[in-house]
């Protein structure tokens, strides 16, 4: 039945959440309304512009493209959780220290499809990177930096390890 | 890329690469913007809209809205009592909500309160409006025909700017000239393309005291328009600024629905109204940039040398003037640069349409003519003969000595120039002189390199009133807050305007704490347009550094008994420049200056003196003078490559933009600036960008149907830094990247040209269109062959 409230259990950025959600709710809602994880953006809410990226089980997942069921039982990692306290991410990092960050609204999803990336492929391709990012749309920084330090990143990250 | 070269050893911050004062809230989430605001017993607005796009409005009956549990309050034009406003005092032609007549689709009608955003929506679906539609005009040519139904009836001929520029003698130059060549460009109906659409929370704390956090890239607008509009003192207009997701020009310059509905809507019930738009909202209603048909007629020398120009411009204003005045100036005021022109004439025609309003937008007029002009220059190399870098290199003006200034012949000043410098780079960057003339042809894929050159007005000044100010506190303990009422929409001015206070009080750009605009305590500031707020704001940053700076050594110099002028502070050490020996700390100094007797409280005050008041206002009707403090001058060449059996046109990475801006004060910022500015405003509108429009309605408003460029595309652009140290700018600088802009749409249509020899003459260059071409291009050659 529409609006027949449901049980969600998820962990979002580590920490496990039991809610009741109706069935039609996104799960852009649940973390920005709910949870007020307001670092997720929405943009378009049409999946085109990729602001509102998380990782969800570590994949790159357009978060107003989703039911917040269909979270269930999953890992939800959103931007709040991706620097390690006060430490930033490499990915973070790069993106600070090399200039890629302008107005910002895109950033977030941009560092969230950067992570899952270099997740799954530590040493991608440029052609690689350009892809992984296709979904986020900025608008004002022209791509270049980001690509550059998602790249100075997984070097980083290589190195690391 | 290496820091700039020049100057460099003179300063501690400025010229280095810096990371910015805002990156690390923006990376991790934390920075909020205005859709990320929530307040206790917050309501949620929805905007009641037209679905016609010209029509009388003959009754609109909210009363079953109003029943409707949950909703708290509905709003109509009616309770702004005839309240208009506009971009300045003689063009308000534009009410809150429309009451009589709507004049674009989706044009807001009523808005909503309510407790939820469902509610609202529900609430807006159950408000009765009856409309008389009306036949309308949708694109200039129609507006223009005699008998065209009008827009505005008290607007005859549905004329919304017109102007008649005329400087020298241009019929007497075309007479005299080897070549003149007469072509008409088009330029598309673009979106502004930020991705964060419009958002606002208002609420009232006290009846007499509004508060509004809206994405506002020129906090002050809504400032003024909101105390007029509700009759309030200034002083008790508080507009809170939150991060800005962009700003182009327009949309987030002034108003829109939302900035009327929310305060109002709180007024109402007495609780915060939140707003916030849909990307929908945003591409069907918002403003854009002006489609126009550019007319250009070129006399030149048998050497190439330009004699002449004649521009004719109609551009479709939309549904209201908004900036259209100033756009229709801009569009033709730089015609005479960066080349030398002696003879310039203009007629410009701005026409009302029933499409949503045009207005300003990266790269504001400039874009426009000298995307024709500059191709039109390729063309002209090519009839006689003339290699473009030669053609542009012949033409350009010099950087003029230090001390004199170059004027056009429409009194546009000039103090420094690198346009030269600029266009030398980038052939040399590409390798011009060695791969010029070579084809290369891969499979369907055809390549070409294309150059273009172009100014930007920096430190734009419209009137004495667009003074701003900033104000220095120091901290007891040696901290700073820096308090401004300019605007970061994303450029990197905040991290430009606080190193130039750490450089100039010789601390470091941590120690300096930024206050975001909070009109109730920063100090009036015009906002983020005209590549304005590095040059004015910045100017206002050093000079209350200075002042803060001023203070401190007096003390230093009682203490080390020497005069103020022997006092110097570096490093946030201060000591004595003729005995670095004797010295102290930044922090003790600063306890000294405040603990003891008698006492002082540090603030440092500096405000904009540069601009107009060097030669005048600039005279919109007639076309003479500057409104620009100092000009920025860019080059570019782009590759492209073009599928010559889809007609696909993708940039190469062979992408290069050499940048006088002056001195970069942050080389990082200046480089993210052009190579967005020239992808996402510029690349996007030779090759993707355009709305499609049906009488009046907005066939693809959302970010699938509306190609907006993506990282799988993007040109890995280069830039290269050329530094000229302008007088009239705070250590030199000018504005950066609003050129790149307007030097990216011709230099990919002169490569496509390189490329394929054809002329794509009507922005975008769209697969379709390049595939037409080529084919007629083919069958043409078949027949002659």
């Amino acid at each position: 039945m529409k609006g027949e409230v449901r049980e969600l259990k998820l962990t979002v950025n580590g920490k496990p959440y039991e809610l009741k959600v109706k069935p039609n709710t996104l799960l852009v809602d649940i973390l920005r309304k709910h949870l007020k994880l307001t670092g997720t953006k929405i943009g378009c809410l049409d999946s085109a512009c990729g602001a509102c990226t998380v990782n969800i089980d570590g994949k790159a997942v357009r978060s107003c493209s989703v039911l917040a069921l269909q979270a269930n039982n999953r890992e939800v990692i959103t931007i709040e959780g991706v620097a390690d306290g006060d430490k930033l991410h490499p990915i973070q990092e790069a993106m600070v220290e090399h200039g890629a960050i302008e107005c910002g609204f895109c950033t977030p999803g941009m560092v969230m499809s950067a992570r899952a990336l270099l997740a799954e492929n530590p040493s991608p391709t440029r052609e690689e990177v350009r892809e992984a990012i296709q979904g986020n749309l900025c608008a004002d920084e022209g791509y270049v930096k980001y690509i550059e330090a998602i790249e100075i990143a997984a070097e980083k990250m290589r190195g690391g390890q | 890329m290496a820091d700039a070269k020049l100057n460099v050893g003179e300063y501690s911050i400025l010229g280095k690469k810096m990371p910015r004062v805002d990156a690390k809230a923006k990376v991790t989430g934390q920075a909020k913007y205005a859709a990320d605001y929530e307040f206790p017993n917050m309501l949620w607005g929805q905007i009641k809209r037209s679905p016609y796009a010209h029509a009388k409005i003959l009754n609109i009956d909210t009363s079953k809205a109003e029943k409707l549990p949950g909703v708290m309050a509905v709003t109509t034009g009616k309770d702004f009592n005839g309240f208009k406003w506009g971009w300045s005092g003689p063009t308000r032609d534009e009410e809150p909500f429309a009451t009589t007549k709507v004049r674009y689709q989706y044009e807001g009608v009523a808005a909503v309160a309510a407790i939820d955003e469902a509610t609202a929506e529900e609430a807006c679906d159950l408000i009765e409006v009856d409309y008389e539609p009306l036949p309308g005009v949708f694109d200039p040519f129609e507006a223009m025909q005699e008998g065209a139904s009008l827009v505005h009836e008290d607007r005859p001929g549905n004329i919304c700017v017109e102007y008649h520029w005329n400087f020298g003698d241009v019929d007497k130059a075309f007479a005299e000239s080897y070549l003149v060549r007469e072509d008409t460009f088009q330029t598309p109906r673009m979106a502004k393309g930020y991705i964060e659409p419009p958002a606002v929370v208002a609420y009232w704390p006290e009846p007499d005291r509004l508060v509004f956090q809206g994405a506002k890239g020129s906090p002050y607008f809504p400032y003024r328009i909101l105390a007029r509009c509700f009759n309030l003192p200034l002083s008790n207009v508080r507009i809170i600024q939150p991060f800005i997701g962009s700003d182009f020009g327009g949309t987030k310059n002034d108003m829109v629905h939302c900035d009327f509905a929310a305060p109002m809507l709180a007024k109402k019930t007495g609780q915060p109204v939140k707003l916030v738009y849909t990307q929908f909202d945003e591409l069907s209603t918002c403003l854009r940039r002006h489609p126009m048909w550019i007319t250009i007629k070129t006399g030149v020398t048998k050497d190439g040398i330009l004699k002449a120009t004649y521009v004719k411009a109609i551009a479709d204003g939309g549904a209201y003037t908004r900036m259209s005045p100033l756009t229709m100036f801009l569009v033709g005021t730089c015609m005479t640069l960066p080349y030398k022109l002696p003879n310039f004439k203009y007629d410009a025609y701005n026409y009302f349409t029933n499409n949503p309003s045009s207005a300003a937008m990266r790269g504001h007029g400039l874009y426009h003519s000298r995307f024709g002009a500059d191709v039109q220059l390729d063309m002209i190399a090519e009839e006689l003969g003339l290699d473009p870098v030669e053609i542009r290199l012949k033409n350009a003006i010099e950087n003029p000595k230090p001390g004199e200034v170059y004027e056009t012949v429409n009194e546009v000043h000039v103090a420094t120039c690198g346009i030269k410098e600029c266009i030398e780079k980038v052939a040399e960057a590409v390798n011009w002189k060695k791969v010029k003339g070579q084809k290369k042809v891969e499979g369907s894929k055809a390549y070409g390199m294309g150059f273009a050159a172009a100014t930007y007005n920096s430190g734009t000044k419209l009137s004495a009133h667009n003074a701003c100010a900033a104000i220095i506190r120091v901290c007891e303990d040696g901290s700073v807050n820096y308090l401004t009422g300019a605007s970061d929409v994303g450029q990197g001015s905040d991290t430009i305007t606080c190193a130039i206070a750490a450089e100039v009080l010789g601390i470091g750009l941590e120690d300096i704490d930024l206050k975001r605009v909070d009109t109730a305590f920063t100090p009036v500031d015009p906002g983020s347009y005209g590549s304005r707020v590095t040059v004015h704001a910045g100017e206002a940053a050093k000079k209350a550094a200075e002042d803060a700076k001023r203070q401190l050594l007096e003390v230093a110099a009682q203490q080390f008994g020497v005069k103020p002028e022997d006092v110097e502070i570096k490093n946030k050490q201060v000591f004595v420049k003729s005995n670095p020996e004797k010295n102290m700390p930044w922090q003790r100094l600063v306890r000294t200056a405040c603990y003891e007797t008698p006492g002082k409280v540090i603030i440092g005050r500096g405000y904009s003196t540069q601009g107009i008041s060097m030669y005048g206002l600039a005279d919109f009707s007639k076309g003479a003078g500057d409104i620009g403090t100092n000009y920025s001058f860019t080059a570019q060449a782009s590759e492209v490559e073009v599928d010559v059996e889809t007609g696909v046109v993708r940039c190469t990475d062979n992408s290069v933009i050499a940048h006088d801006c002056g001195f970069p004060l942050n080389p990082l910022a200046v480089e993210t600036q052009c190579q967005g500015g020239a992808y996402h405003q510029g690349v996007a509108a030779a090759l993707y960008e355009e709305f499609k429009m049906d009488k009046g309605q907005t066939l693809n408003p959302n970010l699938i149907d509306y190609k907006r460029p993506r990282a799988c595309e993007a040109p890995m652009t280069r830039v290269e830094h050329v530094i000229t140290n302008d007088p009239y700018g705070p250590f030199g600088a000018k504005e950066a990247s609003e050129g790149s802009c307007c030097t990216a749409p011709p230099a990919v249509i002169n490569a496509i040209y390189n490329a394929t020899g054809v002329w794509i003459k009507e922005l975008p260059a769209q697969p379709e269109k390049v595939f037409w071409a080529l084919k007629n291009k083919r069958e043409k050659g078949q027949k002659q062959g």
